[in-house]
């Protein structure tokens, strides 16, 4: 029940704040914040119950489910469950959730009510997506997440907001229905085999399926995943859709449903269809490594503050893909570590960007130079943030990219050295940030406020995350463990993948 | 005592945190009292180690400190834990040493600076990861470090961030010695991929049972490591960014030269050594190296006319003498050398420093000169500094770390006559150059009214640092002038003595005779083009060959340039014409061809009905049609 709760705090908030939003504006923003918390509350209850028992779980066990028959007829569960892989990208969900609330404060002023509703929703959905078990139950939530991220972005964006949320919601669409297509006729695969109609994931595990028909499963599901991620060259739609978002609809993008594509990967790619995945393996990492190098590249040209980071997105979460696709525990580790802080560390200057935004009313850095004279601290905080972009160490996001180049290396020596060298491209974009930004004369002249109580409560706990991260990250490794060796038993038991 | 070491670290990065999130509250006199007294409680605490590490040796003449456990995954477990033997103790104590010396000069330096305590957070993060690098257990803490004083060094060579070119000189020194931290990450993943260990000493030691001499694996290791180390010592082919990291506050520049980052190479080298001794060729590489890029440094130093860039290619020059003993085999002297030079570096830095701030911030030395009368501190201690740096024989430390190097490039068994040949002829041009600022800057005329005269702060440290440019070299005193190799017996409890003496055809005092001759010479050139016949310099400069010759060293061999061309234009020009990204226009077309799909069909609704029903009569004739057909 406790995970039924999660999701229902979030829809229901959604409607109070909508409704309470028509007589009180600061009710709906406070109705927001309470259900965010609540679930973050809830979530960390979960984790550090269960903490202390994390590495005696047996693998086939989750931490905690919820299982009813929904549509029996179709072989439809309504099934939730959560391991240390969905719990602690339900922590980064909720946590998140808190400051894309406390981010929209004061930048959103029409509409307060109707804004939280979406708000609200996108992050159930996302919730619903990390909570999935049954297929069917799974796009049903991936399809609750697109909807409201698209008012989101059309309602509250930016000057290309209309053009932004249509590219947004086609990218995800088309790819969402070829992963339907996917699911549906895996539905239809398994009944074939077994006699047996189900979305049940556990199930689904292990149908018996042709090489053909799994490696076409296999890319339906791939390409729904990789629109998400972004994969090179299904990213297009990134950088409008963040740069156009209002500053909780980036934060939310980048933090959190670029994540889902990553479990959708782990969750399903690889564990449903475990010797296609293998075949496709050398194809993905080439990919990933095209899209650290190529992501870096293309943020390092940009002169839009949000648009820059918006790229980086791109280089990062293509280590996230280099990780799977090497699947061992040192890659897949590190591959988890850096969507955790990524989506600490890219929503973080999200924050920042709107922040300045905020204050400025331009995100151009050709505008922007010298802040630090004006605003010294929101400009450390900046650098802070750039610096865990570039992967310095002692930040959460070198962790994670540390492990999955040192997984890589055993898989591919050679992609790995590229992928390092886009580390180093990495250090190109976010010194050039904060150079145009925060450095430099302060030609415009510009006399802004520092940080504020609030603002400086949004950035403080995302400082101190990234360094706990970065220095003490035993506490996720130890979450994430049962999870990985789990899904690597499955795999490994289906087809032996390379060490 | 030993269980304070985590002090060490510790103090000066809470300082560091501190001054960094409630410096612009404090007072400038506690600003100075925090980021100085920090250090000066690391170098205290340093000092007491060292008292006890010294009276009761740990067992295996090393102690390890685990403070937490890092990550622990896939057999990956670094710990944060802190590693003291004779090596990281020496390294330690004069890191903390300097450091304090310069922090102290940095409190009066920098007193009118409105940065004030951004300055001191910066120095202090600088310092926290030096000291982190040094004493790491295992080479990610290591690696944690080395990127720690990366980004110091670019926070600090861009201090004055209203100025653009500081900020262009900080990105690069950060991003070249980034190239080479690159090629430092990869080797880490091929040591644990092959050893599956990143604990320094375990590595160590399994590198030893595993791999033979000579063994591919150990080669690419050993050439990746010291890729790491030619970027942050500033050595051939990365050393372009030092010369323009003079854009920040003299102290930095100290810091940076003398005891926070350049040495980090050498370090590291020393510190993975028997790696480099079961990989001949990346061996020789390194001595190589070495010995090129101290030839090539001190012929850019003799014609460069800033002051602080005639010393940035002497720091150079000078890690290319480390480099070369490292590569003989000769650990001991390289770290010899390494602390003399921190001293007499310093002492360099900090009067350079008087003489700029006396002159309003002029670097010009042809704009200086005359300044023995009017600023006595400062031309002694150059003189002294100078003196030590061209190893002025029998008194001066650098003479005693430097011919320590020299005969044992001759004499190891990696080691060869050319080597010692390029040695000695670097002796020449140190001594030329040097000689060559003392001359310009403090003789002759007076050229400039010296507007500002230090006070104790800044005066306490050149003495000190006086002191010990000529004292410090005294620890080591060679087999030919009485044998009482102290520092050197010290040091070899952690790094071994080069191999076999091959003594034949010279002698260890004949090689510091010529040493000394080489450095008489030099002093005596110095003498004769700048204070006997000033003109002649000019005049060669402006021959067609001396032009030319002066223009490639005077731009440090046009590297720079080179790089320029090959790397950063390119790059630059790819982001900036693909900043709309090439792949969107893929999709924009598919979008274009729709709305043309639309435009076309569109054409068909014009509400004529004639046009409609001629339509309907085509489309039926042709459905007819294709029924009969089939």
């Amino acid at each position: 029940m406790i995970l039924l709760s999660l999701i229902t705090i979030l829809l229901v908030a959604g409607i109070f704040a909508w409704a309470a939003a028509r007589w009180n504006v600061a009710a709906a923003r406070w109705i927001a914040l309470t259900a965010t918390a609540a679930d973050f509350i809830i979530g960390l209850a979960v984790w550090l119950r269960h903490y202390g028992e994390l590495s005696l779980f047996p693998h086939s066990r989750w931490i905690e489910q919820l299982d009813w028959n929904w549509i029996p007829r179709f072989g439809i569960h309504f099934h939730l469950a959560i391991d240390g892989l969905s719990l602690l990208l339900l922590m980064l969900t909720f946590f998140l959730g808190i400051v894309s609330v406390l981010v929209s404060w004061n930048e959103i002023q029409e509409r307060v009510g109707f804004f939280h509703l979406n708000l609200l929703w996108v992050l159930a959905g996302i919730t619903g997506v990390f909570l999935a078990l049954d297929l069917f139950l799974f796009y049903f939530a991936w399809e609750l997440m697109l909807v409201p991220m698209y008012f989101l972005i059309a309602l509250w964006g930016h000057e290309r907001r209309q053009y932004a949320s249509v590219k947004f919601f086609i990218f995800t669409q088309l790819s969402g229905l070829l992963m339907l297509i996917a699911i549906l006729a895996l539905y239809f695969a398994h009944h074939g085999a077994t006699g047996v109609y189900t979305f049940e994931y556990q199930q689904l595990l292990g149908t018996p399926l042709s090489s053909t028909a799994a490696w076409w499963m296999m890319l339906g599901f791939f390409v729904a995943f990789a629109v998400k991620l972004p994969v090179v060259p299904v990213h297009t739609w990134l950088p409008d859709a963040h740069t156009e978002a209002p500053t909780a609809g980036s934060v939310v993008l980048a933090g959190l449903l670029l994540k889902t594509g990553a479990y959708g990967l782990l969750r399903f790619v690889v564990p449903l269809f475990p010797s296609a995945a293998h075949q496709f393996a050398p194809i993905a990492m080439v990919l990933a490594v095209i899209g650290i190098l190529y992501g870096g590249l293309l943020a390092f040209g940009q002169s839009d503050f949000k648009r820059l980071v918006a790229y980086t997105s791109v280089s990062h979460l293509g280590f996230v893909l280099l990780g799977i696709f090497a699947w061992n525990e040192l890659a897949l580790q590190g591959a988890l570590i850096t969507m955790i802080a990524h989506g600490i560390s890219t929503g973080a200057l999200f924050v920042i960007a709107g922040l300045l935004q905020e204050r400025m009313h331009t995100r151009e850095l050709d505008r922007t130079n010298g802040l630090w004279s004006t605003i010294p601290r929101l400009s450390g905080a900046a650098l802070f943030f750039a610096l865990g972009s570039l992967g310095l160490p002692g930040l959460g996001d070198f962790v994670g990219e540390f492990l999955v180049l040192l997984g890589t290396y055993r898989v591919s020596s050679s992609l790995t050295i590229f992928a390092a060298i886009g580390v180093l491209v990495a250090t190109f974009y976010a010194l050039r940030l904060v150079q145009r930004a925060f450095h430099g004369p302060n030609l415009h002249e510009w006399k802004l406020a520092d940080l504020n109580k609030r603002e400086t409560l949004i950035l403080a706990p995302m400082i101190a995350v990234l360094l706990w991260i970065g220095l003490y990250p035993l506490p996720l490794l130890k979450t994430f463990r049962p999870a990985m060796d789990r899904l690597q038993q499955v795999v490994g038991s289906a087809v032996a993948l390379r060490r | 005592m030993l269980e304070l070491l985590f002090l060490v670290p510790v103090i000066p990065f809470a300082s560091f945190v501190w001054l960094a999130t409630m410096g612009s509250h404090t007072s400038r006199k506690a600003v100075a009292a925090i980021g100085v007294g920090s250090i000066a409680a690391c170098t205290v605490i340093s000092l007491l180690i060292t008292g006890s590490y010294l009276s009761s040796p740990p067992l295996g003449g090393a102690y390890t400190q685990v403070l937490w456990t890092w990550i622990s995954t896939g057999g990956f477990t670094p710990q944060i834990a802190l590693y003291l033997d004779a090596l990281s103790l020496i390294m330690m104590l004069v890191v903390s040493f300097v450091s304090f010396i310069i922090h102290l000069y940095s409190a009066e330096f920098m007193l009118e600076d409105e940065g004030y305590s951004r300055f001191f957070a910066y120095m202090n993060l600088f310092v926290a990861s030096m000291i982190t690098l040094v004493l790491a257990n295992n080479l990610l803490l290591l690696y944690l470090g080395w990127e720690g004083v990366g980004l110091c060094s670019y926070l600090l060579i861009g201090f004055w961030y209203q100025d653009t070119a500081n900020g262009v000189a900080a990105q690069k020194a950060f991003i070249v010695t980034r190239v080479g931290d690159t090629a430092f990450a990869i080797g880490l993943f091929l040591l644990f991929t092959h050893l599956g260990t990143l604990d320094i000493q375990e590595l160590m030691h399994r590198a030893g049972q595993q791999w033979l001499v000579g063994s591919a694996p150990a080669i690419a290791a050993a050439a990746l490591l010291l890729g790491g180390a030619v970027g942050k010592s500033a050595q051939l082919p990365l050393q372009t960014w030092l010369p323009d990291a003079m854009a920040g506050p003299t102290p930095t520049s100290a810091l940076i030269h003398a005891a926070t980052m350049v040495t980090a190479g050498v370090y590291l080298i020393a510190r993975t050594h028997v790696l480099f001794s079961l990989a001949p060729a990346a061996q020789f590489a390194v001595a190589v190296v070495g010995a090129a890029t101290l030839l090539l440094a001190g012929c850019s130093a003799m014609v460069q006319c800033d002051i602080k860039r005639v010393l940035a290619y002497s720091t150079i020059s000078q890690i290319g003498y480390m480099f070369l003993a490292l590569g003989v085999g000769a650990w001991s002297a390289a770290i010899f050398h390494l602390m003399t030079h921190a001293f007499f570096k310093a002492l360099l830095f900090l009067v350079a420093g008087i003489v700029i701030q006396a002159l309003h911030d002029e670097h010009d030395i042809f704009k200086m000169g005359g300044l023995r009368k009017d600023l006595p501190y400062a031309f002694w201690g150059f003189v002294i500094g100078g003196s030590a740096l061209a190893g002025l024989p029998l008194i001066t430390a650098g003479f005693y770390s430097k011919d320590l190097i020299l005969w044992q490039a001759w004499s190891s068994t990696q080691g060869s006559r050319s080597l010692w040949i390029a040695g000695v002829i670097g002796v020449l041009l140190t001594s030329l150059y040097i000689y060559r600022v003392i001359f310009l800057v403090f003789y002759g005329e007076k050229k400039m009214e010296v507007a500002h005269r230090p006070g104790w702060q800044i005066k306490l440290p050149v003495v000190i640092l006086s002191v010990l440019s000529v004292i410090g070299g005294f620890v080591n005193i060679p087999g030919s002038l009485g044998n009482v190799p102290a520092f050197t017996d010290l040091l070899h409890s952690a790094l071994p003595e080069p191999l076999e003496m091959h003594t034949a055809g010279l002698r260890e005092a004949l090689s510091e005779g010529i040493a000394a001759i080489a450095f008489l010479l030099g002093l005596t050139l110095a003498y004769l083009l700048f204070v006997r016949r000033r003109r002649l310099p000019a005049k060669l400069a402006v021959t067609s060959v001396g032009y030319v010759i002066h223009r490639f060293w005077f731009s440090d061999w046009g590297m720079d340039w080179l790089y320029d061309r090959l790397l950063v234009r390119p790059v630059i020009w790819f982001a900036s014409i693909d900043r709309n990204d090439f792949i969107d226009a893929f999709y924009s077309a598919i979008a274009r061809l729709n709305e043309m799909a639309w435009q076309a069909l569109r054409t068909t609704e014009n509400g004529r009905v004639r046009w409609y029903a001629a339509w309907i009569t085509a489309g039926t004739v042709i459905f007819v049609a294709i029924v009969l057909w089939s």
